[in-house]
């Protein structure tokens, strides 16, 4: 927009109301990152706001020596980037085929795909068919089912539309594979759909704790994604030390301040860095085919 | 059948395109690497998307344990007749499960009259920044809480609305007033679950809108500018019009969603105490299915709930069209 040199009256209104909602977005994690850096004795006397008070670590000693917490952590980065893996090259390959404007069949799968999109069966027969394919208390199912999404298989198609046609059409008269021209020419042409994507799967995996919930049961805690193990100790009403092995009681609310907080850290650290590229995804799924 | 169709374009006289369809033999000959390649999503999808749809029929049979869905029996109703819709009926009767629906109904319309216009005026504040590194910034910060997950956004809800030593009740204490609790009384906590899902979506919500905006053409603002409109009548006069287009298929696309609404928000939010207004469709088929076992009363919940939404979306998409606007197909 053209605007005048000099920044008018109304230009500070807009940046006032951005700063008070930026501090909204921000306050309760400052809060939470707060406490649980802040001494018990601090937290009890009602003086914690935004910045720690008489700072200590404590919390996070006890989180780290927690075995159970630090399992489920790695697990559940293990899980996210197996998951990650599998999604991308299942979106890609099932995304790429659908670019060919002769391929028999396309049109049909093109809508047998889209009707998942909008009538789901529901959760119950969902669990059914988990339960009959024997995937309950199996670690396949937090992969396999939600390993492809179509509204990320859509974003990543419209981006294949936008590769000039051209350059597949000479890479088929040089005699190139459709395999070849796959992985030669529309993965390294698409790596900013393919890092948008990562994140939104990888987002979900971390993320995503109702498949466990429903899935899984405590015969299998191993497999419990952090955000599952979480809730649970969220959920729980009793003390810590005695429930989850913490051996400090009064502990409480700074060790679980600090078990949100550093489950958080790992999408906060990666998400601001990959902004220009999921701003573009985002913009490539609202338009339609 | 003829192999090639000749088609031209009416809207664009001149340009005629020539579509040769090839015959699946020969596109098969041509394309099997294709093929083998949508081998595996075309599996996926009929195993983990179409699969669950054979279950959908449990709705209207009884729910035998380790036997085929083909096997059971058709639903009878308490006088032994066979009666298909019996646990649709079932389902209506139940007090638990009309307060579901009731709360489900609710909460999805509170969010989309709070929700809905969130993003968009944000969107519209942000395009009016001139400082490009702080809207930036902002930008970032207003993404954030997406990347969140219930749970986390259900911990930093248990701190910062303690009644105790939450952040807001120690602000209002403060200033003489008395704790309220937010999570703990069922009125309120419609509001904080309301509130939560706008501080969660507005940020990033706004991408999109922002992305329409920038697509306006630059000369209507200028044009405007000489003819001596201020930022509003823009605002109101070119931006709003520009970006009607997008405002609508979203809005579509959330009318389709008025009986939907995800799982993980409401069983991540709510407690005991707020059951009567917390507990929505999605939270009762769980409890009721997975927990207690009542498959066929909750599939056809379930059914229910999708087929409402199925017709919800047509409507929504029927009646834009009839508007003149594009729908979403």
């Amino acid at each position: 927009m053209i605007k005048s040199a000099k920044t008018r009256r109304g230009d500070w209104v807009f940046v006032i109301i951005c700063v008070f909602v930026g501090i909204i977005c921000l306050v309760p994690m400052l809060n939470l990152a707060a406490r649980s850096l802040s001494s018990s004795d601090a937290l009890i006397k009602h003086e914690v706001t935004v910045y720690p008070k008489g700072l200590n670590l404590t919390a996070y000693e006890y989180v780290f020596g927690n075995a159970k917490y630090v399992r489920s952590f790695f697990w559940t980065i293990f899980l996210t980037f197996i998951c990650t893996i599998v999604s991308l090259i299942m979106t890609a390959i099932c995304a790429y085929p659908l670019i060919f404007p002769k391929l028999r069949g396309r049109g049909v799968i093109n809508v047998l795909i889209t009707i998942t999109m909008f009538f789901n069966a529901g959760t119950i027969p969902n669990y059914l068919l988990m339960k009959s394919l024997g995937l309950l208390n199996n670690p396949l199912v937090l992969i396999i089912p939600s390993c492809l999404s179509v509204y990320n298989m859509i974003i990543m198609r419209s981006f294949f539309y936008g590769i000039p046609e051209s350059l597949r059409e000479s890479a088929e008269i040089d005699g190139a594979s459709y395999f070849r021209i796959l992985i030669k020419i529309y993965v390294p042409l698409s790596k900013p759909v393919f890092a948008t994507l990562a994140l939104f799967y990888a987002v979900g995996r971390w993320n995503g704790y109702s498949d466990a919930l429903m899935y899984i049961n405590n015969k299998r805690e191993d497999l419990y994604p952090l955000q599952y193990y979480l809730y649970n100790i969220l959920k729980s009403q009793s003390d810590l030390s005695a429930q989850e092995g913490f051996s400090t009681p009064g502990l409480n609310d700074t060790i679980k301040s600090a078990i949100v907080m550093f489950s958080t850290v790992p999408i906060l650290i990666v998400y601001p860095f990959l902004q220009k590229y999921f701003i573009h995804g985002v913009t490539l799924g609202a338009v339609k085919e | 059948m003829a192999k090639s169709k000749e088609s031209s374009d009416a809207n664009s006289g001149q340009i005629i395109r020539v579509k040769t369809r090839m015959s699946w033999k020969a596109s098969f000959k041509r394309y099997w690497q294709l093929y083998l390649l949508l081998l595996v999503p075309i599996v996926y999808f009929i195993i983990f998307r179409y699969g669950p749809m054979e279950y959908i029929i449990t709705a209207f049979k009884k729910y035998k344990i380790n036997a085929p869905v083909w096997e059971m029996e058709w639903a009878k109703n308490k006088k032994k007749e066979t009666d298909v819709f019996f646990y649709f009926k079932q389902a209506f009767q139940d007090n638990q499960f009309l307060r579901a629906l009731k709360n489900t109904v609710v909460l999805n319309v509170l969010d989309l009259v709070v929700g809905f216009p969130a993003p968009i005026i944000f969107a519209l504040i942000l395009n009016e920044l001139v400082f490009k590194r702080f809207k930036k910034v902002i930008q970032t910060v207003a993404y954030m809480p997406h990347f969140l997950s219930w749970v986390i956004i259900y911990g930093l809800s248990l701190r910062i609305f303690a009644t105790d030593d939450g952040l807001i009740n120690m602000f209002i204490q403060s200033l003489g007033g008395s704790p309220i609790p937010f999570l703990g009384d069922e009125k309120l906590w419609v509001v904080t679950y309301v509130f939560l899902g706008v501080w969660q979506n507005f940020g990033w919500g706004s991408i999109v809108y922002l992305a329409s905006i920038a697509g306006i053409n630059q000369e209507l603002y200028e044009a405007a500018s000489v003819d001596g409109a201020g930022r509003f009548k823009k605002m109101w006069h070119i931006t709003l019009p520009g970006i009607k287009p997008t405002i609508v298929v979203l809005l579509i696309m959330n009318l389709g969603n008025i009986l939907g609404g995800g799982f993980d928000r409401p069983f991540a939010m709510q407690n005991n105490l707020v059951l009567n207004t917390a507990e929505v469709i999605s939270t009762y088929v769980y409890k009721k299915g997975v927990l207690a076992a009542q498959y066929s009363l909750t599939t056809a919940v379930g059914l229910f709930q999708s087929v409402v939404g199925v017709f919800f979306l047509l409507m929504a998409n029927f009646i834009s069209r009839k508007l003149g606007e594009r729908g979403i197909w």
